[in-house]
């Protein structure tokens, strides 16, 4: 009788647990825009416009889907970067942002300011709102502020 | 070993994992522990030479896979192979509590279930998230990790 309860108990966590993180995984989520990041961690130049800097690691199915996701919309998009980094090897980023998945994809502006973050693999068209979002702020905003 | 994996294998061999789990948990004892017994051989097979070679990757490949058209994209074999360690792991535990302690057994089986569950139904694998919240923690890492 136990069995039936454990299987029953597996069964809706995982189905429970599955959903709540499907329907979260890769949506966009603004950051306060207080916090920045050292450029010299960074393995690349940013973007004068936007960088992702996506975390990726050894054991991770869907940091590639999401890389490629990403150069295809660097590829149409003038100053834009986009750098990766094995998570692993950064664990005082890790700390710093609170990371516990792969991918994870910070969206930077050409200041260097975070704006937004994206946990898990990506949904499609979500950076490239993001990006349209980030370039009429940039351009609303009062210059030399 | 490494040879990129067709992502519908991998959950294929999640979903018979998940099914000799569920029948290792419902079944009694002397069936049970053969069942589970033949689910760490899997698991163990397909951390030592990749998850296409075990049985459930050998059946997707030749039952499965010529019947279907070719796949939309590959996918890494080292986060397979790595959650397959890490199944491995939670059956020899599960295994050790069959002979030692019942709460072991079904709680063992039980996660490892749920695991196999997430990753043939959502093609999420727990076991690799595992792995950094292990970096994060405890600052171990894989000395082959290079980006």
């Amino acid at each position: 009788m136990t069995g039936w309860w454990v299987v029953l108990a597996a069964l809706t966590t995982a189905l429970a647990f599955g959903w709540f993180r499907r329907s979260r995984d890769g949506v966009a989520r603004a950051l306060g825009g207080e916090s920045v990041i050292r450029p010299e961690v960074l393995p690349g130049p940013l973007g004068s416009t936007a960088t992702f800097v996506q975390f990726s690691s050894e054991f991770c199915a869907p940091c590639r889907s999401t890389a490629r996701e990403l150069e295809r919309v660097i590829d149409t998009q003038p100053g834009v970067a986009h750098l990766e980094l094995d998570a692993a090897a950064h664990p005082e980023l890790l700390r710093q942002f609170g990371i516990s998945r792969t991918p994870t994809v910070l969206l930077i502006d050409g200041a260097g300011v975070l704006r937004e973050r994206f946990n898990g693999p990506s949904k499609p068209g979500t950076f490239g709102q993001s990006l349209a979002q980030l370039r009429t702020q940039t351009s609303n905003a009062t210059p030399g502020r | 070993m490494n040879s990129p994996l067709d992502p519908r294998g991998v959950r294929f061999s999640a979903a018979l994992s998940a099914t000799t789990l569920a029948l290792a948990l419902l079944l009694d004892r002397p069936l049970a522990v053969v069942l589970l017994t033949f689910q760490g051989l899997v698991f163990a097979i397909g951390t030592a030479l990749g998850p296409g070679w075990q049985p459930y990757g050998w059946l997707f490949r030749t039952l499965i896979r010529p019947r279907l058209d070719a796949p939309s994209q590959l996918e890494d074999a080292r986060p397979a192979r790595f959650a397959q360690g890490v199944g491995l792991a939670f059956t020899l535990l599960a295994l050790l509590g069959a002979w030692v302690n019942p709460v072991v057994f079904w709680f063992a089986t039980g996660l490892a279930l749920a695991a196999t569950l997430l990753n043939a139904v959502f093609g999420f694998c727990l076991g690799c998230e595992m792995y950094l919240l292990g970096v994060r923690w405890f600052g171990v890492r894989s000395n082959k990790a290079q980006s």
